[in-house]
């Protein structure tokens, strides 16, 4: 046990997985709002608060409909997915070609309503959730305990991230909704139905973020406000990345993870902020971000 | 932020409002708050002429400069918790102690504007957030602001060596007056050759630049410019509260002048006035209704932006085919 | 805003012309408190429900007296609390402000209080100095304060065997206190602290923090925060073996809508102070069912709640033997302090000089889920500590209004 910087390599080891489990969340929240914004150019400020709803989804359906964590991880994202096709359809279209000012403040609204209607009636202290059975316990790694839930959640965010990574840039649909972003007049003119490319990838990237909402449901409280926490984190990981690279959000979601628990280790009181420091730094230097094409 | 593909723009129409209008209106308006004391709590006056000056301070940069910054609660903050300090610690004069705020945040808006006007867009409102993060978190830290108890019990003095602030109708007028002044130097700033050249950046300024002005001088001028307004707000607002807390370098409250502005009327020289008094207002009768209000003030996002995006202001100007 | 001002200009009219009448018999109690986010549940629309049952169980109605609760959101920031607070005496004619959890707002308040001579029953905040460096002739801290809380579960941790500690403080003055408090504690019983790290406030996740704790191998882990930070330890220490790997978890403020929230499964053997439950005896029992009844969500009165009612009854008894409301906060709070209090909720106790409110504190221990029979069954009373051991003694205190 050679101590580094004051810890233990064995702690250290700890730490930097637990770091990267954090980063997975990241990268798995920070993937839906690329992908909005890469497709779509929406700043979608209402992902939080739809994170939040999976979150409660995967309660109701257990509490009221007595559908375990398994359900909730497919039909959660579908709940949720279908708002956010009601809310583009309804809302978001209307600001197609306005200022990006505009969908910034539209989603911003509506996550202060969809959190304050939460609010009123789930107060504030939350409700329990428990891990799924099958994942309770852990297994013991040598240098720490890691509880299998855990090692569950960065498993399956690395296939979840890898594979929506794989649709977007390698098949064909992917390459549509690329198309898309870049020239819509053209690829409607091909016959493709934009309008409603558009409309289901909002409502993907919110499924995401349901899905990621379902995966913290165990791990931290379902409270009406655990969005608003992650939110302005998840927009510095997307910017960090490079606004519209899909891959860029998923490697520095990880990233942060790790670098965030570092500072937890030496300096605490300031893993809230280091993010907020890298991306004013990677701003200044890179401003298109680490994976970013200039605009 | 794109002029040319959107429809229509946040930023002022690059016709001026016709200077008969808006001297009329400005008469209205000073009337209106001259006698408001007597019909309505001078102590929530006063806090709304601070936002009001703070939203005007703020649409200074994003409607005539087109910068949006989502960071401009750290001029807020910052220059509260130096008046605090300067009136309370140092026992300064409340003039000066204003002063010396408001020249405070024109500091960090130097430093912070050097490093943010780098960048375009997104990138710049981007920029602007994470340096808000950091000084918030330096606002948590240091010792002097006590965290999350804030600066308390601020001493309100005698400003000039006679005029007693502890007077809430004196204060008012003070507060009145130093509003005024703000409003009519934004006024200025906006209707002189560098206010001219700062529209000119706005709306080209690769043509700005060949034109052989140096626009990132420019733009920083007006950022700290902007800086050093807000902190007057935000000083002003520190002596009449008695406190500088945490909540003003919050980055809900960059977000809350959004919707001040955006309410009132992007782009418009009275639209933020009328937007601060509106959100003020709202938050304090509507107290009683808790969390209702974020709802409500959700709704009324999502409406502005949907069907008045002109704001009230601005639709009301649009009523009367006139630029206000 | 012309329907706004109206209002108030009609408010402002109509306490006029109340406060014009020769003997005064018109109260007028303002419940601030944190309707929406953080506190809600442990003080908010609950406290406001705990005041009108005082305001009903007094039996002052009867006698003339006209008395009126009104309730407000403070939304944890000083100034909207210092706003709504001034707004309250300047133009509502509030006599008397109850509950304020959140210490930095309650300081904020407590001056503006003092200023105009109203009266202070706080309730919900935690911050000692509301009786220390604080203290005013206004002010009466009611229910509890990190002090008692910090010796009750220090010292009695520690001299059960838990002699070495390990804090997780959320970095807010507020756990800074709590952590320093406890310290006081557990070092004056014999024990130690191996280490601390102090965590932002409103962390989503404590693995880091919890792992550092595990490996300073201390046998109790401090949780110096409060609300969703502390159920987040809570939940996360369960989901990493902490309990299981032999080491005690100390909640150092917890409230028992925080265990619901938590479920026993997650928050048993959980151990922490208190100064009231709803299933000690049978005048808490009865107090807490017609609380829940008039509760939306049902649910049982926390420590902050109850202590309002009580806090409000025995103001209230105050302004009967005074005859009227003398509109002078410090003779009323002088009064509260010569007469002792005895209600059902806290049993007999007595108000200092300092303006602190002294009664029994308990060490509580979260039931099994076997123990449970059933909602809101989820305390063992572990040990009481008597009145007079539970607070600051009048000895240390720095209050400038004790006679040394």
């Amino acid at each position: 046990m050679i101590p580094l910087l004051g810890i233990s390599t064995q702690a250290l080891f700890g730490q930097l997985l637990l770091g990267l489990i954090n980063g997975a969340f990241y990268a798995l929240l920070s993937l839906g709002l690329a992908v909005i914004f890469g497709m779509l150019n929406i700043i979608n400020f209402a992902h939080g608060a739809l994170y939040m709803v999976g979150a409660f989804c995967a309660y109701f359906l257990l509490n009221l409909l007595g559908l375990n964590y398994w359900f909730a991880l497919i039909i959660s994202p579908l709940v949720v997915g279908l708002l956010g096709i009601i809310i583009e359809r309804t809302m978001l279209q209307r600001l197609a070609g306005l200022d990006h000012l505009y969908g910034l403040l539209l989603t911003f609204g509506l996550a202060l309503i969809i959190q304050g209607v939460f609010q009123n009636y789930f107060g504030s202290s939350g409700l329990p959730y428990a891990i799924p059975r099958e994942l309770t316990g852990g297994t013991n790694l040598g240098f720490m305990f890691l509880p299998n839930y855990r090692g569950w959640v960065i498993i399956f965010s690395l296939i979840v991230c890898l594979a929506t990574w794989f649709m977007i840039e390698k098949t064909r649909l992917g390459a549509y909704l690329r198309a898309a972003t870049e020239n819509p007049a053209l690829v409607r003119a091909f016959g493709i139905n934009v309008p409603r490319m558009v409309t289901l990838t909002y409502g993907f990237g919110v499924a995401l973020a349901a899905l990621a909402g379902v995966l913290a449901a165990p791990i931290n409280q379902v409270r009406p406000l655990m969005g608003a926490d992650f939110i302005i984190v998840v927009f510095a990981v997307v910017v960090i990345g490079g606004m519209g690279s899909i891959m860029g959000s998923i490697v520095t979601g990880f990233m942060l993870g790790l670098i965030e628990g570092l500072t937890k280790v030496f300096y605490p009181e300031a893993s809230n902020t280091v993010i907020f420091v890298i991306m004013a730094i990677v701003l200044l230097v890179r401003p298109a971000g680490l994976f970013g094409r200039t605009a | 932020m794109s002029v040319d593909t959107a429809s229509e723009t946040i930023t002022a129409p690059v016709e001026a409002a016709h200077p008969r209008d808006e001297q009329v209106v400005f008469l209205i308006m000073t009337a209106a708050l001259v006698v408001a004391p007597l019909f309505a709590y001078p102590f929530f006056l006063m806090q709304a002429l601070c936002f009001a000056l703070f939203a005007c301070a703020f649409n200074l940069l994003v409607g005539y400069v087109g910068l949006l910054s989502f960071g401009h609660a750290m001029f807020l903050g910052s220059a509260g918790y130096f008046s605090a300090h300067i009136a309370k610690v140092w026992g300064w004069p409340p003039e000066l102690a204003i002063i010396a705020a408001a020249l405070g945040a024109g500091v960090i808006g130097l430093i912070t504007g050097a490093l943010a006007i780098r960048r375009q867009g997104i990138y710049f409102s981007m920029i602007t957030l994470a340096l808000s993060q950091m000084i918030y978190f330096f606002c948590l830290q240091a010792p002097f602001t006590h965290g999350e108890d804030g600066i308390q019990a601020v001493p309100q003095g005698k400003m000039l060596g006679f005029i007693n602030l502890s007077n809430q109708m004196t204060m008012y007028y003070v507060v009145l007056a130093i509003f005024l002044f703000g409003f009519l130097a934004i006024h200025r700033i906006i209707n002189s050759p560098f206010g001219e050249i700062l529209k000119a950046i706005r709306e080209n300024e690769p043509r700005a630049i060949s034109l052989g002005y140096k626009t990132d001088r420019y733009k920083l001028a007006a950022f700290v410019l902007s800086a050093t307004l807000v902190g007057l707000a935000g000083a002003t607002k520190a002596i009449v509260a008695q406190n500088a807390s945490l909540t003003d370098v919050h980055w809900t409250m960059s977000g809350e002048v959004v919707l001040m502005t955006l309410v009132g009327g992007l782009g418009t020289i009275f639209g933020p006035v009328v937007g601060a008094f509106v959100i003020v207002a709202m938050q304090n009768y509507l107290a009683g209704f808790g969390q209702w209000v974020t709802v409500i003030q959700g709704v009324i996002f999502v409406a502005c932006v949907l069907a008045f995006r002109r704001g009230i202001v601005g639709e009301i100007a649009h009523f009367f085919k006139r630029s206000l | 805003m012309k329907t706004s001002v109206a209002i108030v200009a009609l408010a402002a009219a109509l306490a006029w012309a109340g406060s014009a009448a020769a003997q005064n018999k018109n109260v007028k109690i303002g419940s601030l408190s944190d309707q929406s986010s953080l506190y809600a549940d442990i003080g908010g629309p609950g406290s406001t429900v705990a005041a009108q049952m005082a305001v009903e169980d007094s039996g002052m109605a009867a006698k003339g007296w006209k008395i009126e609760v009104i309730a407000a959101d403070h939304q944890n920031k000083p100034d909207v609390g210092v706003s709504i607070v001034r707004q309250w005496f300047d133009v509502e004619k509030v006599d008397v402000v109850v509950d304020v959890p959140n210490s930095g707002v309650a300081l904020a308040v407590n001056n503006v209080i003092k200023e105009k001579n109203k009266v202070f029953l706080n309730s919900g905040a935690g911050t000692s100095d509301l009786t220390n460096k604080a203290c005013t002739p206004n002010t009466i801290h009611w229910t509890y304060d990190t002090y008692a809380l910090a010796n009750g579960t220090g010292n009695a941790l520690t001299k059960g065997g838990g002699d070495t500690w390990f804090f997780l403080t959320a970095d807010y003055a507020f756990g800074a206190a709590l952590e320093r408090d406890t310290t006081n504690a557990v070092t004056k019983a014999g024990g130690k602290v191996l280490g601390t790290v102090r965590h932002p406030l409103n962390s989503p996740d404590f693995s880091s923090f919890l792992l550092q704790a595990q490996n300073s191998k201390a046998k109790v882990i401090g949780l110096a925060n409060a609300g969703g930070d502390t159920t987040n330890a809570v939940k996360q220490a369960s989901e990493f073996g902490i309990t299981q790997g032999g080491q005690t978890l100390a909640a150092l403020l917890l409230f028992i809508t925080d265990v619901h929230a938590l479920g026993l499964n997650a928050s048993q053997g959980l151990t922490f102070t208190e100064t009231f439950y709803w299933d000690m005896n049978d005048g808490t029992r009865a107090f807490s069912k017609k609380f829940a009844s008039r509760m939306k969500n049902g649910n049982v009165p926390t420590m902050v709640q109850a202590g309002v009612y009580s806090a409000v009854l025995h103001y209230l008894k105050a302004l009967d033997a005074l005859g009227s409301n003398p509109d002078d906060g410090a003779k009323v709070v002088a009064k509260m302090k010569e007469m002792p209090v005895d209600d059902a909720i806290f049993g007999k106790g007595n108000i200092r000089e300092d303006g602190r409110n002294i009664h029994p504190a308990y060490l509580f221990q979260v039931k099994k889920p076997s123990e449970s029979k059933g909602p809101w069954d989820y305390y063992i009373t572990k040990a009481t500590i008597p009145a007079d051991q539970a607070f600051r003694p009048l000895s240390e205190s720095e209050c400038p209004l004790v006679k040394k």
